[in-house]
């Protein structure tokens, strides 16, 4: 089964768990979701595999922004009626305090979806939503 | 004793877990100019149906292979927090090929280092993604000795580290 067909039985059953699955990257880094309505809430579990600096230990930087490029096309996925998988264009990070060896969560905020493009802004914390370790930005070309 | 920048990265990349799940490995490294590979495997692809690894393995390539750069080409031993990352990702990778980082530490500051970075595939030197990164400075006395120990003493290190 082709991904366009998977994402368009997801789309219409409203259950993207198979999709995700389907991902192997998404395997790789442990990369769960809840959906709650419109919003969806991407949750990247503590994985002794995600660590890049063992003394602190901090999970590997690569990864929180992997796992926060990964959050953004899916809640595209998921929010906007796309046929395809959404290419990303380019990929903006900053990172604000060391991601420590637990519990990762990232929501987004699609800022505005054009005919072709769609900017994302993506944050991810810890502990407290109000105290992100990382807030990044994104551009995707929409296929159509 | 002074180690080789080359031997220097490989041990710095060596700490890093996951690096290790994705099968880093540092190409070459002289001054200033670092070349990691990522080997094309399963696990990273993105796009099931194609086959493209996912721009998050390409993230941590690049995050690697510029924090890499930064720490090999340094005097101390300092552990350089990344500070942000900027990629473009100019094409889809090819399937079934391996990726490579060329990386640069284009200037060290007192607080900050600044890097760019190519990854590119085959010897035509296919270009799929570019990045510039910037790395604080936190000094040389805030690195850990165990971690210090793991890049000076190597492997040797590891057992010595644990029992600590």
């Amino acid at each position: 089964m082709s991904f366009e067909t998977v994402l368009q039985q997801a789309q219409q059953s409203g259950n993207f768990q198979p999709l995700v699955d389907g991902i192997p990257y998404a395997n790789l880094i442990g990369l769960k979701f809840q959906r709650f309505g419109q919003d969806v809430l991407f949750h990247l579990p503590a994985n002794e595999d995600n660590i890049g600096n063992p003394i602190l230990p901090a999970i590997h930087g690569g990864v929180i922004g992997g796992f926060m490029e990964l959050a953004a096309s899916l809640h595209l996925m998921m929010t906007m009626d796309t046929a395809a998988l959404p290419k990303m264009i380019d990929f903006s990070l900053d990172y604000l305090r060391a991601g420590r060896h637990q519990d990762t969560f990232a929501e987004c905020q699609v800022w505005r979806q054009g005919s072709r493009v769609a900017n994302v802004a993506i944050t991810a914390w810890q502990t407290e939503r109000t105290s992100p370790i990382a807030t990044a930005r994104a551009h995707f070309l929409l296929a159509r | 004793m002074s180690l080789s920048v080359k031997t220097r990265a490989e041990r710095f990349v060596a700490t890093l877990r996951h690096c290790q799940v994705l099968g880093l490995t540092v190409e070459s490294a002289q001054d200033n100019v670092l070349i990691m590979r990522l080997p094309y495997s399963e696990q990273i692809v993105g796009n099931p149906v194609t086959g493209t690894v996912h721009g998050g393995s390409l993230t941590t390539l690049m995050d690697t292979a510029c924090g890499t750069a930064v720490f090999s080409s340094l005097p101390g031993f300092e552990l350089c927090p990344t500070l942000d990352l900027r990629m473009d990702y100019m094409k889809a990778a090819t399937p079934n090929r391996d990726l490579f980082a060329e990386a640069r530490v284009t200037r060290v500051a007192s607080s900050v280092v600044f890097t760019e970075c190519e990854v590119f595939q085959g010897e035509e030197r296919d270009l799929v993604a570019k990045c510039a990164a910037t790395f604080m400075r936190i000094g040389e006395n805030m690195t850990p000795p165990e971690f210090r120990a793991l890049i000076e003493h190597g492997d040797d290190a590891t057992t010595t580290g644990a029992a600590q």
